[in-house]
């Protein structure tokens, strides 16, 4: 199999088409067990609580915030390297997703923090930095929109991508870092082997839903992006009249 | 099965109006983006008439 003719968006776009249904029944049933094992199986915490089961939302969020960055990073790393359309196609499909999963972990985040700490909100090197991470998506988003052609634009937003990954390390060693009042890395959760391993479970199992579900909805979103870009007027698409674009 | 009723189940423990807001917003954020998808790709569909003939 020559995939390296999929690099081309309209040799991309039926083969994303396959993919999306798979990842969607997929992300459905995992979310839909995940959900299950957090909200009905899982015992309630010995120290929080049953608000501790707000982790199942919002650890695979986070992560979910901090990986689809990079991978967006990467896409927009690629397409400056190899200058392949699809590349910055893909960066551009991911940004939303990422987004949107960097505001539900703040959102969750506070409606942990009230009853914790009694505090919906503190200027804390976690919540800071990952505040920060949502900042840097509306940039790259802005940078796209804000910028008419079409090719600085991506090269744009691409470079204030890459230059933000910066931020990731800092997100996930800030607990370690620095005295934060956030928690330390769940994961290593010290309760009663027993009940941290369905905790664990279903934190793991919504972590992969999240995931097969950015994938499908990735997916979805690159196509729609193929179609908007190659349907475009010859002269306002620059891929096609590099020439025009020099001239100016 | 953890609960023994299903007010225990929506109470809590008193933790309620944090977890459900938490799982309802994150629930309504995803089926919004779901349906923003779709009408993006109907209106992408709309305007691109002809291109995808070449490949479908």
């Amino acid at each position: 199999m020559n995939w390296s003719k999929y690099s081309a968006p309209l040799a991309f776009y039926p083969l994303a088409g396959k993919m999306v249904p798979w990842f969607s029944v997929v992300a459905a049933l995992i979310i839909a067990v995940g959900l299950y094992i957090g909200l009905l199986v899982a015992p309630t915490d010995f120290q929080q609580g049953d608000s501790y089961r707000i982790i199942f939302v919002h650890v695979p969020a986070a992560w979910m915030s901090m990986f689809l960055y990079v991978v967006m990073a990467i896409w927009a790393g690629i397409g400056m390297g190899l200058k392949a359309r699809l590349s910055f196609m893909m960066a551009q499909a991911i940004a939303p997703t990422g987004a949107m999963f960097t505001f539900l972990a703040l959102l969750t985040g506070a409606m942990w923090g009230k009853p914790t700490w009694g505090a919906w909100w503190v200027w804390d090197a976690r919540l800071t930095s990952e505040l920060i991470l949502l900042f840097q998506y509306a940039g790259v988003m802005l940078l796209r929109t804000s910028i008419d052609d079409l090719r600085r634009a991506d090269r744009a937003s691409g470079v204030f991508a890459l230059v933000g990954v910066v931020n990731i390390p800092i997100i996930y060693f800030s607990v370690k870092w620095w005295n934060t009042l956030h928690q330390g890395a769940s994961v290593s959760m010290t309760a009663a082997p027993k009940m941290a391993t369905i905790m664990l479970t279903a934190m793991l199992l919504m972590t992969f839903g999240f995931w097969m579900y950015s994938i499908a909805v990735i997916l979805t979103r690159v196509r729609c992006v193929i179609l908007e870009r190659e349907s475009m007027p010859a002269w306002s698409n620059p891929s096609t009249a590099p020439e025009v674009a020099e001239a100016r | 099965m953890y609960w023994g009723s299903v007010s225990e189940f929506l109470a809590m423990g008193g933790y309620g109006l944090y977890v459900w807001t938490s799982f309802i917003v994150t629930a309504l954020s995803i089926m919004w983006e779901v349906l923003a998808l779709w009408r993006r790709r109907t209106a992408a569909l709309a305007d691109s008439r002809g291109i995808l003939r070449s490949i479908e």
